[in-house]
């Protein structure tokens, strides 16, 4: 077993947008409930001192943190890459330079859709209007941009015209990123499920896009995973290289892996990190292959793949070690073909 | 090819993890631990050298270094995000 390389920070739920796409969990960690800054502090040096070079500052809006600015300072210092994940909600010019000069290296902005009127439908708040300052002030800190799209039925009309909107911001990178359904998006995945038509439609625009721009913007899509025939190598293996940080402190091998009620998670406030990355029966789970069943026990790609997700294994057929549903050779596969059977279109629930 | 002259990408830098005692090059995508050949490939793309030279460079410092084997790696960080991709003219 070898140290992490990346946490993700989740600094807060607290967030100014409602995604309802958003991969946050239903029950959020209310605002009393937070680490304090000394307690981040003290996570983060654990986290260097175990090996991890690159952290995630991300949540919720991880510009609602007061503290931010001294936990940049503070990551940066230890040596780590940090990396800013942010709806761009409130990063003023002033803002971003002295992130910047604290340590920050890398920009991750978020975009709801292509024009403002729909990008605020679906973040539920005027958001859109934001975006164009939050991009100016992290070009001008002189720093890498990434935006970040979240593709579903209600934009994935637009693709063509988020890229352009993507160039315009000047990004370095565009991750297109079909909705993964955890969270909120799990609660409204019949109304953000794509149709067939609608990734049949994307495939052909993106490839342009990317022969367009090669060499000015990266053009980067993640499948839709539940229409793939082959699930995703879930982080390259449950407990391999990275962890996450609830804002609570819980410390899960993934974000979304609290949604497993037969583990147990330890929190960092209670618990060594560096005992809770080795020694933690949640993180020595489903490290490995002894915990599979049929049918990854014994397929060839058990190396490749680790069996999917095993949130989503837990979530849809209610055990973890199942394979994940996604891989046509699960005998659960049914509720994902289920899943994504044409709908008529159906009102979002808004994150809170 | 023998144009190109690699450069690390706009937010990609080399550095050393004193817990692994290792080269590493920390980039927007993640991070790669290197050994030390590819430690010295990296710090030669400056956006100047091209790969003929950066080739000539590690034979100076290394045996049996292979043209081959430096375009391998140089291509294999490129598709990594780590370098700019080649421009083609
Ligand atoms: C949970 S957000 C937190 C940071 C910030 N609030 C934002 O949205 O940029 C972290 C990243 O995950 C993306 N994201 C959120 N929900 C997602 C989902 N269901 N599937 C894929 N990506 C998602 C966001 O676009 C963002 O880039
Ligand atoms: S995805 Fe949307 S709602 Fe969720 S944290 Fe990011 S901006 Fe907030
Ligand atoms: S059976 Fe398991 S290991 Fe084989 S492809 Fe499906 S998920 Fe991957």
């Amino acid at each position: 077993m070898t140290a992490p390389l990346g946490m993700l920070a989740e600094l807060t739920h607290r967030c100014p947008l409602h995604c309802p796409y958003c991969s946050n969990p239903l029950e959020l960690v209310h605002r009393d409930r937070e680490l304090t800054t000394d307690q981040w502090r003290s996570i983060l040096t654990q986290a260097r001192a175990l090996g991890v070079l690159q952290v995630h500052m991300s949540g919720g809006e991880p510009l609602a943190r007061r503290d931010l600015p001294e936990l940049v300072s503070h990551a940066s210092g230890l040596g780590c890459y940090v990396n800013l994940v942010t709806s761009g909600l409130g990063l003023t010019e002033a803002r971003m330079a002295d992130l910047a000069v604290r340590g920050i290296e890398h920009v991750q902005l978020s975009i709801q859709a292509a024009d403002p009127e729909r990008a605020d439908i679906i973040a539920g708040t005027r958001a859109a209007k934001h975006k164009r300052a939050a991009a100016a002030a992290v070009r001008s800190a002189g720093l890498p941009l990434t935006v970040n799209a979240v593709l579903h039925r209600r934009n994935h009309d637009q693709v063509a015209a988020i890229i352009d909107l993507a160039e315009e911001l000047g990004a370095d990178r565009l991750e297109l990123a079909n909705t993964q359904f955890y969270g909120w998006a799990l609660r409204n995945r019949a109304a953000l499920m794509p149709t067939r038509a609608q990734l049949d439609a994307a495939e052909p625009v993106v490839r342009a896009a990317r022969q367009r721009l090669a060499g000015r913007m990266e053009v980067i899509y993640v499948l839709a995973d539940y229409q793939d025939r082959l699930p995703k190598p879930c982080m390259h293996g449950w407990g391999a290289r990275q962890l996450t940080v609830a804002p609570d402190g819980t410390v899960l091998p993934c974000p979304s892996a609290h949604v497993i009620t037969t583990l147990t998670f330890d929190n960092a406030c209670e618990r060594p990190l560096a005992e809770i990355w080795y020694d933690s029966p949640s993180f020595n789970a489903y490290r490995g292959e002894d915990w599979m069943r049929d049918p990854c026990r014994s397929c060839s790609r058990r190396g490749i793949d680790f069996g999917g997700c095993r949130c989503q294994a837990f979530l849809l057929t209610g055990a973890a070690e199942n394979t994940d549903p996604v891989c046509a050779l699960s005998p659960n596969h049914d509720v994902v073909l289920r899943a994504v059977a044409p709908t008529e279109d159906l009102p979002f629930v808004m994150r809170r | 090819m023998s144009e190109w002259a690699p450069r690390l990408r706009r937010g990609a830098r080399l550095g050393f993890d004193p817990v692994r005692r290792a080269p590493v090059v920390l980039h927007p995508e993640g991070v790669l631990l290197l050994n030390a050949t590819a430690e010295a490939v990296i710090a030669a793309c400056d956006g100047v050298a091209t790969v003929p030279d950066i080739v000539a460079r590690l034979d100076e410092r290394y045996a049996g270094v292979r043209a081959e084997d430096v375009l391998t790696l140089l291509r294999g960080l490129v598709a990594r995000g780590v370098l700019h991709p080649e421009e083609t003219r």
